[in-house]
């Protein structure tokens, strides 16, 4: 018997399933916005789309577009498998979503301010002060610290998904060092010329000003009587996951990609090392954890930091991007009060959902989770990267026995969440289309104002039914369409 | 220019050169034997020796075939100046300076390794013919890489240290390539000067992209005595060693802002002194010092000039 849920390389057959397709309605019937999309893809053979699709393929292998995966005996770097269909968001969808975005990094960024200056939210009794002490991103070294322009969160790469009715949710904020921006230009470029036409016929916003506005971003956090600043990229090196973007940003932004060990602190300033002596640093991006950026003040085993780096900082003679110490509302039980946080600092409801979350340590909670486990996702408060998660519909009942240990020993560690069924995008797989679940990561710089780059990074859960879209576990990535108002 | 930069794209230009060196030595062997008369044991012992790592050729592989030599200079990932294993280093300096040089220098040298870790899986040395021609692409990828990096990389600093590295690399090569000779062994002495030796000479130059040059600057007939000088002295010839020091002092002083003729840094002066010797040497001097006498103290010398390359530029250390 063939499998309704394979189809031939053309979409007459494709089947959207009892899904939310971001490309079509129902069987056979496109969205208004992907309309001239599929046409296309209909008017051309199979083996045309299978080698556009390997063209595109070789073209990301040939630039180097890698990540590198840790404890694989293979090498270290691997492709990061791209699908050339893309996801395309209509502009009224996109206006919603970019609104509730600038929203909530808005609210997020006075929530930081504030927890390390005078920390009214706990004293107005919003948030539990100790849930604030025992979050790991909490660095005590920051209170009091005023970074320039009362900005913290200056890059963030916000999760969101829709579930099976379409509604949008954040997932995560990722206000540390989100990844993935580089993968977004560069797909773009390769879609660029595997589909030329529908490019012309189709307005689609651009997002290859992502980094001019990024290093304006970065040129705000320099003191403004400096004419012209230094501003450099700080990588772990070229082991790290993500060596190909930090590497690919500093390009883009004509600025100097640094390791910690080209860097020292010299006469109270940070300083790098040229082949013509020592020359001043005025704002870096970091691309290191906060935990490794001074081995004087964090963990003492960095060989990635700087020495005497966090008093450079302290005393306003750097800037940083982002900040130290932001990491504390990528905590999971800090993330389900940040609609609380819009209505207290902005006093507006929220545009954009969280995902219902239990918090474990609340007993009520509790109960309903343990009670519940096979029907939610449990998530470890302090992990990211689909690391640490337990999704109970599709576990065993070992692994849910492990994890009500767990949550009973450390009710404070863990969260969860009903399981989404998020939205697919039709997919090659071999040679048909498959729908296949997606998340998006907008990228939002907070700069002057707040911008919000008009697309983001598409993940996808390239093996079968999957929900879990990371690059660590098996995830791809696809172009995201903006289109265009009609007037524009 | 962060020091570290400047370090890696020295050697980014080193590995390319030093990859299509190799393909050369081989190549060259590879052809003086096919000219040797047979009945002439094959001689594969001499250009190991050249490499300069004999002991660890002898602890890996032991005898001198033409199946462990090719094996051990091409696609032997664990000794570090194989093709394979500069391709890798090259590699890697260039994708640690990515931001720094052109998308299309990354680009290229990310396919040439692509395509030199391809043939090491797919190539066997006994397969005398498609190493050949793999020794002619592994040429002609080093050559897209010095004009791709010459068309597309502003010629600031950093090119300069590119520069640098591969005119130093491609000298020290060319004098390793003179010497292969010296230890190539005619029949008997008889030889010296028949056809024999002359063809030997011919394969030389040829492996060295210098045959037809060296024919086209008056002096056409082939003897050692020119062929030497044309490989050593020549001012024109771009992989004659003086040519390559010359140019090399240039991008030093490009760099440092001294004028050529005077130094500030310890490396501007023994460049600087090797490059006035290379000057007013004859090919004369150098057959009375001895040629391969003589090859042997250059080597030392331009490892000399490496040596204050680093500590000059990329050893900075903070004033603590």
């Amino acid at each position: 018997m063939k499998n309704t849920e394979f189809v031939a390389v053309q979409f007459n057959d494709y089947e959207p399933g009892d899904f939310y397709d971001e490309l079509f309605v129902a069987k056979g019937q496109p969205r208004p916005e992907a309309i001239p999309l599929i046409n296309r893809i209909n008017s051309l053979s199979a083996e045309e789309v299978q080698r556009r699709q390997q063209a595109a393929q070789i073209a990301m292998f040939k630039m180097g577009v890698t990540f590198n995966v840790y404890n694989d005996g293979q090498g270290t770097e691997r492709i990061f498998p791209f699908d050339i269909i893309p996801r395309i968001v209509s502009a009224e969808e996109w206006e919603f979503i970019e609104r509730g975005l600038k929203q909530r990094i808005y609210a997020l960024n006075q929530f930081i301010g504030d927890i390390y200056g005078d920390q009214k939210i706990l004293r107005d009794g919003i948030i539990p002060t100790e849930l604030i002490y025992s979050a790991t991103g909490f660095l005590k070294p920051c209170i009091g610290l005023k970074p320039p322009g009362g900005i913290w969160c200056h890059i963030t790469g916000t999760d969101l998904v829709r579930d099976r009715d379409g509604q949008w949710y954040v997932l995560e904020d990722n206000l540390r060092c989100p990844s993935g921006v580089s993968y977004v230009l560069e797909n773009r470029r390769v879609m660029k010329s595997t589909f030329p036409l529908v490019f012309n016929t189709m307005k689609i916003q651009p997002v290859e000003d992502y980094p001019s506005h990024l290093l304006e971003t970065l040129l705000n956090l320099a003191p403004p009587y400096l004419s012209d600043p230094t501003v450099v990229v700080l990588t772990p090196g070229i082991y790290n996951s993500a060596y190909f973007e930090h590497s690919f940003l500093a390009q883009q932004m004509g600025v100097e990609l640094v390791e910690g060990r080209d860097l020292v602190v010299q006469d109270g300033y940070l300083q790098m090392r040229t082949t013509k002596g020592l020359q001043r640093v005025d704002v870096i991006y970091r691309r290191i954890d906060d935990d490794f950026i001074d081995p004087l003040v964090f963990r003492s085993d960095s060989m990635l930091g700087v020495p005497g780096l966090m008093d450079v900082y302290c005393s306003g003679r750097v800037a940083i991007a982002n900040a130290l110490g932001t990491g504390v509302a990528d905590d999971k039980v800090i993330y389900a009060y940040v609609p609380q946080m819009i209505r207290y600092y902005l006093d507006e409801d929220p545009i954009l959902s969280n995902v219902p979350t239990y918090l474990c340590w609340e007993p009520d909670q509790q109960s309903h989770v343990l009670a519940n486990l096979d029907k939610l996702v449990v998530k470890a408060a302090n992990e990211s990267g689909g690391y640490g998660m337990l999704v109970g519909p599709h576990a065993t009942q070992e692994q849910r026995d492990e994890f009500a240990r767990r949550v009973q020993s450390a009710p404070r560690n863990y969260i969860a969440q009903p399981t989404l069924c998020l939205s697919r995008v039709p997919t090659l797989v071999d040679d048909h289309f498959e729908g296949c679940h997606v998340d998006l990561r907008p990228y939002i710089l907070y700069g002057k104002e707040i911008y919000v780059n008009p697309g983001g990074l598409t993940r996808v859960a390239l093996r079968r039914g999957s929900l879990v879209v990371n690059s660590s576990q098996g995830g791809g990535s696809k172009d995201t369409w903006v289109v265009c108002k009609s007037d524009q | 220019m962060l020091s570290r930069v400047a370090d890696s794209i020295y050697w980014l230009n080193r590995y390319v050169e030093r990859a299509e060196n190799v393909a050369r030595f081989v190549d060259v062997n590879l052809n003086l034997l096919l000219d040797s008369p047979s009945g002439v044991s094959q001689q594969w012992e001499p250009i190991v020796l050249t490499t300069g790592d004999l002991p660890l050729f002898q602890e890996r592989y032991g005898e001198f075939t033409a199946e462990n030599v090719i094996r051990f200079l091409t696609f032997d990932g664990d000794y570090p100046n194989s093709i394979l294993s500069c391709l890798r280093s090259a590699r890697e300096n260039a994708r640690s300076v990515r931001e720094i040089i052109s998308s299309e220098m990354w680009q290229h040298v990310n396919s040439f390794y692509l395509m030199v870790t391809e043939a090491a899986q797919s190539k066997t040395p006994q397969d005398l013919s498609s190493v050949l021609k793999f020794y002619e692409e592994v040429k002609m990828a080093s050559h897209l890489f010095a004009g791709v990096m010459n068309a597309t990389m502003t010629h600031n600093e950093g090119w300069h240290f590119g520069q640098i590295g591969r005119l130093m690399e491609r000298a020290d090569k060319t004098a390793r390539i003179l010497d292969v000779k010296y230890f190539i062994l005619l029949p008997s002495v008889n030889y010296v000067g028949s056809t024999l030796d002359e063809l030997q000479w011919m394969a030389l130059l040829k492996s060295a992209s210098a045959y037809e040059m060296y024919r086209k600057r008056g002096q056409h007939r082939i003897s050692p005595h020119s062929v030497a000088e044309f490989l050593i002295l020549d001012q024109e010839f771009p992989r004659s060693i003086r040519f390559c020091i010359m140019q090399a002092e240039r991008s030093l002083h490009q760099i440092t802002g001294t004028p050529v003729g005077a130094w500030q840094t310890s490396v501007e002066r023994a460049m600087g002194r090797l490059r006035t010797d290379l000057d007013y040497l004859t090919i004369d001097d150098i057959i009375d010092t001895g040629l391969h006498e003589f090859l042997e103290n250059l080597q030392s010398r331009m490892n000399d000039v490496g040596d204050k390359m680093f500590e000059t530029f990329f050893a900075l250390q903070a004033v603590s």
